[in-house]
């Protein structure tokens, strides 16, 4: 009998003679991009090059950098960016020795210029996510990443919206745009392990003699390391990860601890884990506004599958209005609102205050 | 008399406007134009007494009477092949691609400004939804920044939408500077596949100064609102325009919030497609008003 941790590299084929090429998975920091919701997009210039050096002095082969909705997320919908984040991009790549520096894009968010700014800046790794449904719509900025020569990577967001086979073939329509590594992403922390494995499979079955399948988690219902683990086990080579959870909603699976989990299943990152963990304490921990929290609000989150980002978002409209900011999240997930609807929780809130204000008027 | 029109591309948005010209008072819509014998589009113009022909435009323009007006609802590539030769011909050329070759026009703020004009664009439906709310805003307040949200039905996004999604934004962008009046102009689109499918819903963020008139702004707003009801009556302000205070998180200026559904009239188009029927209702507008300009 196979031993169930003993992994198989389907492909390989973009990677060549890379370092990585002799490793089990490939890991991304993506507490610079993801943690940015948790940050309100606050990230100042020293703070980024602080946690690129450390990331970086680890091991960790892959660091992503941008506003928490990808490139051109800075705005009122999403929160303004202090620092714009083509610099922070510039910094980061200026400070990794070994670490590639990858950014996010969302079509309909960013546009193909902002790609090639990212590319100028120094970007090496072009990540580009849609709703799980809408792959379509990145067929134009696969096309010009491979044509600049740029590392892609696919990201289905909210996963756990549909059925292994439909994502499986929203995969096919990204790789046969050019992406070379399709993400499951569970962006509302809703898949339970073997909703996981059953996704990363349905992908592997599907494009894992062109590509890699990679799974990105969230914590909101405390399965980040556990899915992780999972998705690894089930043929996912590529793995997100964010140090300290720092990301959306209850954060990321820890990148520290799966790193851990990694090492004791013999599973080779190339990632030294006293150093990264050192970095969490030392330098993570002092950029982070509070600690990543399994909470009312962030648990709602997991259990209503609603998307990570919200959560500042429901928050501020909360305090805004005076609503429970946990009904404002359960109502986003009763709507089915997906990634980018930011602005949608500001008119569930004046709902909500409408429905309070008429039973008090009532009583 | 009414003024002939020939509508080019029996898609589902050439089908709504061929309903919606019907209707009208000053246009006969005579033509469509396609360039599939199977299309659905094409058998739905011939019921109504249409000469519909597969053979694509250049039969049209072998005819020995041609249309006075063209209404393009085909993709911005046939569209910049095709318009030098509408002018050519003396044809007024109103474009549902966001071909962008001629100015653009949003009925209510500057319907009648092109009349004149041998071709007109109608943006994109997320400009066409957002750029009357910026442009009410503007004419109370500078408006140093304007950022739109246009969530659609995935359903009601066709193929087009999705392979230039990055011409959307940018062409929208551009739209809620030049027509809008705002200084610097944002514009964000989501595509959402939740069954049954979402209305389509705007927002429009406006940052003004701290001392704008916020009375006024507001009654523009509402003033506004009636006048896109003209030609969408589906179209309605979800909730009272919403006033931020100026701090960090909004640029230091004021934030104006503004929150519409557009309900489409449900012609040929399911009316959650609001988005598509904006779209065929302003083109409609815009196609009457130089139709009578020409009388």
């Amino acid at each position: 009998m196979n031993d169930i941790n003993t992994l198989t590299r389907t492909w390989s084929g973009t990677h060549g003679d890379e370092p990585w090429g002799k490793l089990d998975l490939r890991l991304t920091d993506t507490c610079l991009r993801d943690g940015s919701h948790h940050k309100r997009h606050q990230f100042t210039a020293q703070e980024v090059h602080d946690i690129v050096e450390a990331l970086d002095d680890s091991g960790v082969p892959i660091i992503e950098v941008t506003h928490g909705d990808g490139l051109g997320g800075s705005s009122f919908n999403y929160g303004f960016s202090r620092t714009p984040e083509q610099e922070l991009i510039r910094i980061a790549a200026e400070t990794a020795k070994r670490a590639k520096i990858a950014f996010l894009m969302l079509p309909g968010v960013g546009t193909k210029d902002d790609i090639r700014a990212a590319q100028d800046n120094g970007g090496q790794l072009c990540r580009i996510a849609t709703h799980c449904t809408e792959a379509d719509t990145s067929i134009q900025h696969f096309g010009l990443a491979r044509e600049l020569g740029l590392e892609t990577v696919g990201f289905l967001m909210m996963s756990h919206t549909q059925p292994p086979e439909v994502l499986a073939k929203q995969a096919r329509i990204m790789v046969d745009a050019g992406c070379q590594c399709v993400y499951v992403v569970d962006s509302a922390g809703a898949l339970i392990m073997e909703q996981t494995a059953d996704r990363v499979s349905a992908l592997v079955a599907e494009i894992g003699d062109v590509a890699d399948v990679g799974f990105h988690g969230h914590e909101n219902l405390g399965l980040g390391v556990a899915n992780t683990i999972i998705a690894a086990r089930a043929g996912a080579t590529q793995i997100d990860g964010s140090v300290r959870r720092f990301g959306a909603g209850a954060g990321n699976t820890p990148l520290e601890a799966f790193i851990g989990v990694c090492d004791k299943l013999g599973w080779t990152t190339g990632v030294d884990f006293l150093q990264i963990v050192d970095a969490s304490e030392d330098v993570i921990k002092p950029a982070m506004p509070e600690e990543c929290q399994l909470d009312r609000m962030t648990l709602m989150m997991g259990y209503a599958g609603v998307y990570s980002s919200f959560l500042k978002h429901a928050g501020n409209a909360a305090d805004r209005y005076g609503v429970s900011g946990a009904k404002i999240l359960l109502e986003a997930g009763r709507r089915k609102l997906i990634g980018g609807q930011e602005d949608q929780l500001i008119d569930i809130a004046l709902m909500l205050k409408a429905e309070a204000d008429k039973e008090a008027a009532n009583s | 008399m009414k003024r002939t029109a020939a509508i080019v591309g029996p898609g589902n948005i050439g089908t709504d406007l061929m309903y919606k010209l019907l209707r009208s008072e000053v246009i006969e819509p005579r033509w469509m134009i396609g360039v599939d014998p199977s299309s659905e589009g094409l058998k739905l113009a011939s019921d109504q007494g249409l000469v519909a022909s597969h053979e694509g435009v250049d039969w049209l323009l072998k005819q020995d009477e041609l249309p006075d007006l063209i209404f393009e609802a085909t993709s911005a590539y046939v569209h910049r092949e095709y318009a030098p030769r509408y002018e050519e011909a003396g044809i007024r050329a109103v474009d549902l691609t966001p071909a962008a070759v001629g100015p653009a026009v949003i009925p209510p703020v500057n319907g009648e400004e092109h009349v004149g004009a041998m071709n007109v664009n109608m943006i994109t439906c997320g400009g066409q939804a957002t750029i009357p709310m910026v442009a009410a805003v503007s004419r109370a307040a500078t408006v140093s920044y304007a950022e739109i949200v246009a969530s659609v039905s995935s359903r009601s996004a066709g193929p087009g939408t999705r392979a230039n999604i990055d011409e959307f934004t940018r062409t929208t962008a551009a739209g809620v500077e030049t027509i809008g009046g705002a200084e610097r102009g944002k514009a964000i689109i989501i595509l959402n596949p939740a069954e049954p499918p979402m209305i389509m819903r705007d927002t429009i963020f406006c940052a003004v100064p701290p001392d704008a008139d916020r009375d006024a702004i507001i009654a523009s707003i509402v003033a506004m609102e009636k006048a896109v009801q003209e030609y969408v009556p589906g179209y309605r302000l979800l909730q009272e325009p919403q006033i931020d205070e100026p701090s960090s998180a909004t640029l230091g200026q004021t934030k104006i919030s503004i929150f519409v559904e557009v309900e489409g009239a449900g012609d040929y188009l399911p009316p959650y497609s609001g988005n598509l029927d904006i779209m065929t209702a302003a083109a409609t507008q815009v196609g009457e008003h130089i139709a009578r300009s020409l009388a």
